[in-house]
């Protein structure tokens, strides 16, 4: 389900702060951050986040289409690392 | 037969269903439509004066996004969300369910025919 228009978009706080002091310092080095759920606001379009992924941070940086995604969507968390080879039949399978 | 916006032939059906042949209409916009020039919309499409079909086709031209046109936004959405490299995007490359289904099973849609993997031959290794 959406989210009530009512609240607008969910922005970490502490993210959006720690952005605004860095464009305000006029620095772009990357934000190391957890919050996986903050909307990617027009503030952030030109700035590196590393965003967690439940075990190390992935280098997200913002363009403009991302606006309105959430961080975590770019950081993905799962590794898929392909099925079994029937012929070679190694790599997981076969006891 | 008569032929709105391109290659689209509704037949001997009422208008009402006729105009849901066309790509980007549905019921909703095709009894929009309707209320919207005034037209009877049980009478059938093949019945339909010229003055009647040519108000439609630019009606549809003007006003709504059908055909081509919606199959060409709808796939640049789709291109859009693989170009920003999103677990979306991602989704559709390797064409797997977009909207968070299981894939242990089913989601046959999205993934092709069954593709039937020998299972391990003999009893224990």
């Amino acid at each position: 389900m959406a989210r009530s228009l009512k609240k607008g978009p969910f922005v970490d706080e502490k993210l959006y702060r720690k952005v605004e002091k860095l464009e305000s310092s006029g620095r772009r080095e990357p934000v190391k951050t957890w919050a996986r759920a903050c909307t990617i606001v027009p503030e952030f379009v030109g700035y590196t986040f590393k965003v967690h992924n439940g075990r190390a941070f992935i280098d997200v940086f913002v363009t403009e289409d991302m606006v309105g995604h959430k961080l975590g969507e770019f950081a993905l968390t799962r590794t898929f690392r392909g099925h079994t080879n029937k012929k070679e039949g190694i790599k997981g399978g076969k006891r | 037969m008569p032929r709105i916006v391109g290659v689209d032939v509704p037949d001997r059906k009422q208008i009402r269903y006729a105009l849901r042949y066309i790509y980007g209409i549905g019921p909703k916009y095709a009894d929009e439509i309707i209320e919207r020039l005034n037209l009877d919309p049980t009478k059938k499409a093949g019945e339909l004066s010229e003055s009647e079909v040519a108000g439609i086709a630019s009606l549809i031209d003007s006003e709504y996004l059908v055909e081509g046109g919606l199959r060409r936004q709808v796939n640049q959405n789709i291109q859009r969300l693989r170009d920003i490299r999103c677990y979306k995007g991602e989704r559709h490359r390797r064409g797997l369910p977009v909207h968070g289904q299981r894939t242990k099973c089913n989601a046959r849609t999205r993934k092709g025919r069954k593709k039937t993997v020998a299972g391990k031959k003999g009893v224990k290794g």
